[in-house]
């Protein structure tokens, strides 16, 4: 593929709102994970959650689309000076030839789970204002940003469970490459729920403990909460060296099971093949991976043997999510971004809560951060249905 | 870069509507329009295990998808895809909230699995072996446009076949009243960037300022806005016409997409 510019790029999630307050938490070895007392939920976990979310405020015209899952995308854009560039780069292209491709797994759902808490006793009707379009919709995210950022060219929202924000970099990269549009605002916004809470707890899916990817003793996910956004242009002639550039995309299936991994990751294996690929790589090219690594036993069994049958087990790799909870269809933007700032940064940020590497995983999994220059990061995203997205990040020469 | 390219095979279920050979024949008036209740198929090509966990918007996918495959003689295994739906399984939805909303909050975790907006994919990628690439979409009521997009950039950039499919169907209620899409409709196409013999019309679409086209039959007309799938009937229409013809489909506020279609020589 011809590479794209990471013209600008913003994450916030429970580890700091935008990159500066990402980077120092990181470099800090911090996490974000706390003890789950997240509305009216009653299990025992932890979840990373986002300080201030429901004190952001949409602006009036758009107040059809309250809900924690805009609120929360509202926070983000303004961090970084990105909603400012957006905006600067929709008057140099044109509002028209600016997209917006954004990956979320359950939208504003929360907003229907508290309306049904609310249904009318005698007809059992929602109360009348319930707004399903602009809140539970799974494109009402896309739907706010677009209109809130005033960007007239295609949108839409991608859905692939926890790969959903990975997968938009390869619609936003099709269409930049097919002419429609100049610019692309990609990302992923997903916010806490009951429905992922509950949901995960019922398949066993979710620990008690901040999660550990990698550890013997690994029991499960700490769900979290993020929104994290890129502007993505063509790479301009006269590049001034530096900058982030999204390198090479690869997409595949599993064909296996709706809510397991295939035990040898062999879909996991062909995802990152094919970024590889199209990036025109080889596996020793690439110096850090961050892992999908969502510390469920299966997830990271499979993942670790798909990286080591694709690039052994000498690439330093790690799961950011010890620090940040797997924030489901946003974690592959934010991951993104986390690539971007490792890359900028010359950071491999250990994996955090990880006290004793299972020994059976062959990956060469790194706990303590590590400062070296990077020139290319693969980052792993995974999900329900068997949908899997490897990305792979550079620095321009 | 034109947007274009060649459609292979159809499959259609809707009200009314039990395949694209007789949606065709609504389309051109050779038969009437009777709208009566969607009639879903079993989902074949799944593990009886499987099947049993699917809810009616999977079948309707797979249904749709299944009958594009074989129209266009193709191995579905090979075929990437583009699913479109406005929300899923509504009633799978309704369910879990309802559980959510009740005291004890006890969830099936089968239930859980399934709610993801990908799970039609996910059953068809299981039930076909397909291990190639595969994206899920919401636009709400642009679902169908924005898959086709989708569907058009992945062809002209990547070059292969791709297998778009469009579906929606009905929440129970109370949702109902919020968003009432009244029963099941799907469309599904194999759209190939070179003709083939299984060919049956190119496709060449842009985007447009200019306002979309409605059906002129007022039965037709409520079906193309009951259901985002079937934004797809003014494309459906001249397809099933077999003539050259263009129009426009309903969009985002802001855009329409302009379709033209022109037929393949070869039946």
């Amino acid at each position: 593929m011809k590479p794209l510019l990471l013209e600008t790029y913003t994450a916030t999630s429970c580890i700091g709102k935008g990159t500066a307050a990402t980077l120092r938490t990181l470099l800090e070895r911090r996490s974000g994970l706390s003890i789950c007392r997240f509305e009216t939920v009653d299990i025992d976990t932890h979840i990373g959650e986002v300080a201030g979310v429901d004190e952001a405020r949409l602006p009036e015209e758009l107040f059809k689309f309250e809900c924690r899952n805009n609120r929360l995308a509202e926070l983000a854009l303004h961090q970084d000076g990105f909603f400012d560039a957006v905006q600067r780069a929709a008057e140099r292209w044109g509002r028209r030839r600016v997209g917006v491709f954004l990956g979320t797994s359950t939208a504003g759902i929360l907003q229907t789970e508290m309306a049904y808490r609310h249904r009318d006793p005698v007809s059992g009707a929602l109360p009348a204002s319930f707004e399903y379009g602009s809140t539970h919709n799974s494109f009402s995210v896309a739907d706010y940003v677009r209109r809130r950022c005033r960007l007239h060219g295609p949108a839409v929202a991608v859905s692939c469970a926890c790969a959903s924000s990975a997968k938009v970099f390869g619609s936003a990269r099709r269409m930049i490459e097919a002419g429609l549009i100049d610019a692309a605002l990609v990302g992923g916004v997903d916010s806490l729920c009951l429905t992922t809470l509950y949901g995960f707890h019922s398949l066993q899916l979710s620990s008690s403990a901040p999660c550990r990817p990698f550890d013997v003793a690994r029991d499960g996910i700490s769900i979290g909460e993020a929104a994290a956004f890129a502007l993505l242009e063509r790479v301009p002639d006269g590049c001034a060296g530096g900058e982030v550039l999204l390198l090479g995309i690869g997409e595949s299936s599993d064909a296996y099971h709706m809510s397991a991994p295939h035990p040898e990751g062999l879909g996991a294996r062909r995802a990152m093949q094919a970024a590889l690929k199209s990036a025109a790589l080889d596996p020793g090219e690439i110096d850090y991976i961050n892992l999908h690594g969502t510390g469920t036993p299966s997830n990271d069994r499979s993942e670790s043997q798909a990286v080591t049958s694709v690039f052994g087990p000498t690439t330093p790799c790690s799961s950011t999510k010890g620090a940040t909870g797997h924030t489901l269809g946003a974690a592959g933007a934010l991951e993104a971004v986390i690539s971007a700032l490792a890359i900028t940064h010359g950071l491999m940020p250990g994996g955090v809560h990880t006290d004793e590497i299972d020994p059976t995983l062959t990956a060469y999994y790194i706990r303590d951060n590590r400062r070296a220059p990077i020139a290319r990061v693969l980052s792993n995203s995974f999900g329900f249905g068997g949908t899997n997205c490897s990305l792979i990040f550079g620095r321009a020469a | 870069m034109n947007l274009s390219a060649y459609v292979g095979g159809l499959g259609v279920l809707g009200p009314g509507l039990a395949n694209w050979q007789q949606a065709a024949d609504v389309l051109t008036g050779r038969q009437t329009y009777r709208p009566a209740p969607t009639v879903l198929p079993m989902p074949t090509i799944l593990a009886a295990a499987e099947r049993r966990r699917t809810g009616r918007v999977v079948k309707l996918a797979l249904g749709v998808a299944s009958e594009a495959a074989a129209h266009a003689g193709a191995d579905p295994s090979a075929l990437a895809s583009v699913f479109s739906s406005s929300g899923g399984d509504g009633h799978n939805c309704h369910e879990l909230c309802y559980a959510l909303s009740v005291a004890g909050r006890e969830i099936s975790p089968t239930r859980f699995a399934n709610s993801v907006h990908n799970a039609a994919a996910g059953y068809w990628s299981i039930g076909t072996g397909a291990m190639v690439e595969s994206t899920v979409l919401c636009a709400f009521d642009a679902s169908f446009t924005a898959g086709l997009l989708e569907a058009l950039t992945q062809i002209v950039v990547d070059e292969a076949p791709v297998l778009l499919v469009a579906y929606d169907s009905e929440y129970p209620e109370p949702l109902h009243t919020k968003r009432p899409i009244p029963d099941a409709f799907g469309v599904a196409m194999v759209l190939t960037p070179e003709p083939s013999a299984s060919s049956l019309a190119r496709v060449d679409a842009a985007l447009t300022e200019l306002s979309y086209d409605r059906m002129t039959d007022p039965d037709l007309e409520a079906l193309r806005t009951s259901f985002p799938a079937a934004r797809s009937l003014p494309l459906l229409r001249l397809l099933a016409a077999r003539s050259d013809g263009s129009a426009i489909l309903e969009y985002l506020d802001v855009s329409g997409l302009q379709v033209r279609i022109e037929p393949c020589p070869c039946p």
